[in-house]
């Protein structure tokens, strides 16, 4: 009795299992050179079951991009003595520098607020925000602010019907990195959902690094500061001198 | 032609940035000024962090006005002895101003500091300068009028540790040009300007020094002041973005050289009202932007500090 139990129990989870991710990615590293102007990513993958499409609802697919998370301080502005000052600030723990959300749908209409919560996908889930001081009487709107400035540089992007699903089995989807990208390690997550649940998830990670003179130059400036300053200075009287000579040489002529 | 920079970590059109410092460049090189007062709100409006657009901004006015102060070495019009003097309070004041502007950065308020620096000294500075050349300009029309000596025995002459300076031709007191270095050294760390806005008319106002000698002097001064700010930012906020300040200077050091050719056509009278304009306009703009609500209140910065 009991085994039978559990044995329509495994039965009726199969579906779920039977739907995995299997995932390409244009590239998994992207290199930020001093010619970086932003870039495109390409992510593309299929659904893999080993038994017939399920018809009672329509599977769907969401994929997160996330940036590297740091914590943050956000400030609001006030009228006092006729000028606009920082009055109010509040921390926030961890938010992600980079958060790029693209669905097959809309977005609220594929996945339920309990399952947004378990996995935590939609943009504001991404950001954790726990004291804000006490005589802060609106902590949210700070929050708020922050996804709208950084909506507005394109940091943070709700990309709603821009996953291209073929026969419920290939997807693919390209997002736009912007051209002010912070080097870290970037987690790409898919999701594959349906009737709001979340029937199959999938991780991995894109490599997001300087490299060259943009590299050389940061961990000098990180690791040796004061030769990185001497350095800049050098630079600095060289080219102050050079063309001061090169002028002179021009007069004589 | 867009260029990712790496500490400031934004992608800007070099071009943009070259165009930027020839033209501050040529400025710098016709009024002794590192031009700073203009590319720091310069830099602020093409999107550079302003932690990373005054330390690199420190760092190109070096560039500047090591060239400058060459042309006017070849002209002798450096005051070396005095130079050194405004020097060491320079120093002093560099350090103080670096760590006023990491302990208000902390606060949150360094922007406020920074731009409310520019509008009260700008502010003042424009409209002495504006008014005392305007005078000047008519004065020297009436020919028939005499012309003045201008400066008279003053408390400045009372005050001890006197020392000659015969490329100036003045024998004062140490004190008053020590101070007007230290002044001025803060305002470098604090506002990404060598400070020779402040330090020109000091020398000519309160020191008395004659006008030919004050630029070259007052660049002698910003090399080194600017330089020791460079080396405190990159140390302790590690802001100075090199290819930022490269692409700067590379348009800076050339339009210095066009500006100092420049200079020299001009009368000290016109380049001092022109001068005084610009500085009115800055400053105008800069109370503006603090006079108007803010298209967005909310900002957004480093963890750390209240």
């Amino acid at each position: 009795m009991l085994l039978r139990a559990f044995l329509l129990f495994v039965i009726a989870a199969m579906p779920l299992r039977a739907e995995e991710v299997v995932l390409g990615m244009s590239s998994d590293t992207i290199s930020i050179t001093t010619s970086f102007d932003g870039s495109e990513l390409l992510i593309f993958g299929a659904v893999k079951r080993e038994v017939p499409i399920p018809t009672e609802a329509q599977l769907e697919v969401i994929i997160a991009v996330q940036g590297p998370k740091e914590p943050l301080t956000l400030r609001r502005k006030e009228k006092k003595f006729g000028i606009w000052i920082n009055t109010d600030a509040v921390e926030i723990d961890l938010a992600p520098s980079f958060y790029a959300l693209s669905t097959s749908a809309p977005f609220t209409d594929i996945l339920s607020d309990v399952e947004d919560l378990r996995h935590d996908v939609s943009i504001p889930r991404a950001i954790r925000s726990v004291g804000a001081p006490m005589d802060v009487s609106d902590p949210q709107s700070f929050t708020e602010a922050l996804i709208r400035i950084r909506t507005n540089k394109n940091l943070y992007q709700l990309n709603e019907n821009t996953v291209n699903f073929d026969e419920q089995t290939l997807f693919r989807t390209s997002i736009e990195l912007p051209s002010d990208l912070t080097e870290g390690d970037y987690i790409t997550r898919i999701f594959l959902t349906r009737g709001g649940k979340v029937v199959s998830s999938f991780e991995t990670e894109l490599d997001v690094r300087k490299v060259g003179l943009e590299k050389f130059l940061f961990d000098l400036s990180r690791n040796q500061p004061l030769v990185y300053g001497l350095l800049s200075l050098t630079i600095a009287i060289i080219a102050g001198w050079g063309a001061s000579a090169i002028f002179q040489l021009f007069r004589r002529q | 032609m867009y260029i990712y920079l790496p500490i400031a970590e934004v992608s800007v059109n070099a071009f943009v940035l070259l165009g930027l410092g020839g033209l501050v460049g040529v400025l710098s090189g016709m009024f002794g000024v590192g031009g700073g007062f203009l590319m720091t709100p310069l830099l602020f409006f093409i999107g550079i962090p302003p932690a990373v657009a005054v330390a690199t901004e420190a760092n190109q006015i070096v560039a500047s006005s090591f060239s400058g102060v060459l042309a006017h070495f070849k002209r002798k019009t450096v005051d070396l002895k005095m130079g050194t003097i405004l020097l060491i309070g320079g120093l002093i004041g560099a350090a103080l101003g670096v760590w006023l502007f990491n302990y208000l950065r902390g606060l949150g308020q360094v922007d406020l500091l920074v731009k409310l620096c520019y509008v009260v000294f700008l502010g003042i500075i424009g409209a002495l300068m504006f008014i005392e050349s305007l005078g000047a300009i008519r004065r020297s029309k009436n020919t028939s009028a005499p012309v003045k000596k201008r400066r008279e025995r003053s408390w400045i002459h009372s005050l001890p540790f006197k020392m000659r300076f015969r490329t100036s031709g003045l024998y004062i007191s140490v004190i008053p040009p020590a101070l007007v270095g230290l002044f001025v050294g803060v305002l470098a760390a604090i506002m990404g300007v060598g400070g020779g806005f402040v330090m020109v008319p000091a020398m000519i106002y309160i020191l008395g020094m004659p006008t030919k000698v004050v630029i070259g002097t007052s660049l002698f001064q910003i090399i080194f002041v600017t330089a020791f700010t460079t080396l405190l930012h990159a140390t302790t906020n590690y802001t100075v973005d090199m290819a930022l300040a490269v692409l700067l200077l590379v348009g800076g050091v050339i339009g210095a050289q066009i500006g100092a050719r420049i200079g020299v056509y001009l009368k000290a009278e016109q380049l001092r009202i022109l001068l005084a304009i610009m500085v009115l306009a800055v400053c105008f703009k800069l109370a503006f932007d603090l006079l108007l609500m803010p298209s967005e209140l909310y900002s957004i910065g480093p963890a750390g500090g209240h």
